[in-house]
């Protein structure tokens, strides 16, 4: 699903369950490698966690909050708190690795 | 069983496979967790021939593996834990798979070097960056500096000069390894200012980057330079250090014994993981198509 600046709160930071931002935008390569992998965890993880995407160029409010300086930058938060933070394109594995720390 | 397996996904990886594929080799492209190699992190390539207007790197390589796919090799995406070189046919395991190839073509290619000074790692992300076309945009109307004397570091520059207030272009020596055009039109832009004879020696800052320590190594002075971000644009270093018993030289580049053969029979290598002198998109893609043709004919020969 796709996050923004107006519903971060309800559908990120009032979560139940543990949710996953991948910080992104159209210009960025890395960005388009990260994408479908984002989409392939929001299957896998269905019922468990919530697994989205922020366009950082529509949703500066989000990016600055959380002081994005570089994408893609994939957030794990857990109780409205960010909990972890991987920088830079990575591997499913290493994703679902972080996931399931997470957990 | 495959007759070759590629490990890697730039240029030279996907080019060994067109050609691998199309003489009717069974082969499988190791493509890594991330693919597409140092391309996916350009801007405009205007330097790869057949695209008049240039074109975007991440958009070439899509296109290049669109090219490969066409001829079915099969793609595992992740890394290489390791390989097994002692015994044939050679094994390769990623993860909890293992894979078994008669031959090998090496085409990992190279990642960012790291400055390695103090604060480099704690503000990796927080104005710390090895990618301006990633993260450029976060840099609006900020002063950042960009470290280096290379191709990349004048692109990079340049390409920061649309966000930026100003960039400075710090470079260790007064001399400049970066191709004329480029360093002719880092110098044209108002907006881009040079330091040269200096090395960064530390990053500072609290909750983001606020600065930059210098040494000019000419006048041995140190001083302060207050900015917003860094990007790093020193070179690269050869992606070889999972393949134990291949033969690599003082940098780690893989070392060519007779075209494009390892010091290992059966194993290949093309682009930026044995070459130091060109690292171009398009010597790689041709190193691949080498390494592809040598591989084919020696797995003819052992037949």
């Amino acid at each position: 699903m796709d996050f923004t600046d107006q519903n971060f709160k309800t559908e990120v930071l009032e979560s139940k369950e543990p949710v996953i931002v991948d910080f992104w935008a159209p210009w960025c390569g890395p960005c388009r490698i990260v994408s479908p992998v984002i989409d392939e965890l929001a299957t896998e993880y269905k019922g468990k966690v919530k697994v989205g995407k922020l366009n950082v160029d529509d949703n500066p409010q989000t990016q600055q909050t959380y002081g994005i300086m570089s994408i893609p930058s994939v957030l794990f938060f857990k109780n409205g708190e960010p909990v972890k933070t991987m920088i830079g394109a990575q591997g499913k594995e290493n994703y679902k690795k972080e996931i399931e720390e997470v957990l | 069983m495959f007759d070759v397996i590629i490990v890697g996904s730039g240029p030279a990886g996907l080019t060994a496979s067109i050609y691998t594929t199309r003489a009717n080799l069974k082969t499988l492209i190791i493509a890594g967790a991330v693919w597409g190699g140092q391309l996916q992190l350009t801007t405009l390539v205007e330097n790869y021939p057949g695209f008049p207007d240039g074109i975007q790197g991440p958009e070439l390589m899509t296109l290049m593996r669109k090219q490969a796919e066409r001829f079915k090799p099969e793609i595992v995406e992740d890394n290489v834990s390791s390989i097994d070189f002692s015994s044939r046919p050679f094994k390769v395991s990623v993860g909890t798979k293992t894979f078994e190839g008669k031959s090998v073509i090496i085409a990992t290619g190279a990642d960012s070097k790291k400055i390695g000074v103090p604060g480099e790692k704690e503000f990796a992300g927080r104005g710390v960056s090895y990618c301006a076309t990633c993260d450029g945009a976060f840099f609006k109307e900020k002063d950042v500096v960009v470290i280096g004397g290379g191709d990349t570091a004048m692109e990079e520059a340049l390409f920061l000069t649309h966000f930026a207030k100003t960039v400075t272009i710090i470079h260790r020596r007064d001399e400049f390894k970066a191709s004329k055009i480029m360093l002719d039109r880092a110098k044209a832009n108002p907006k881009i200012k040079f330091i040269v004879n200096t090395e960064v020696k530390e990053v500072i800052g609290d909750q983001k980057v606020t600065g930059v320590k210098l040494f000019n190594n000419k006048e041995n002075k140190e001083n302060e330079l207050t900015i917003g971000g860094v990007f790093v644009a020193i070179g690269h270093v050869p992606n070889s250090a999972v393949f134990k018993g291949i033969d690599v030289d003082e940098q780690g580049y893989v070392k060519v014994h007779d075209h494009y053969l390892t010091n290992v029979e059966g194993v290949f290598v093309a682009g930026d993981v044995h070459d130091r002198h060109y690292r171009q998109a398009v010597t790689a893609a041709g190193y691949g198509s080498s390494a592809a043709l040598e591989a084919e004919r020696w797995l003819s020969s052992q037949r």
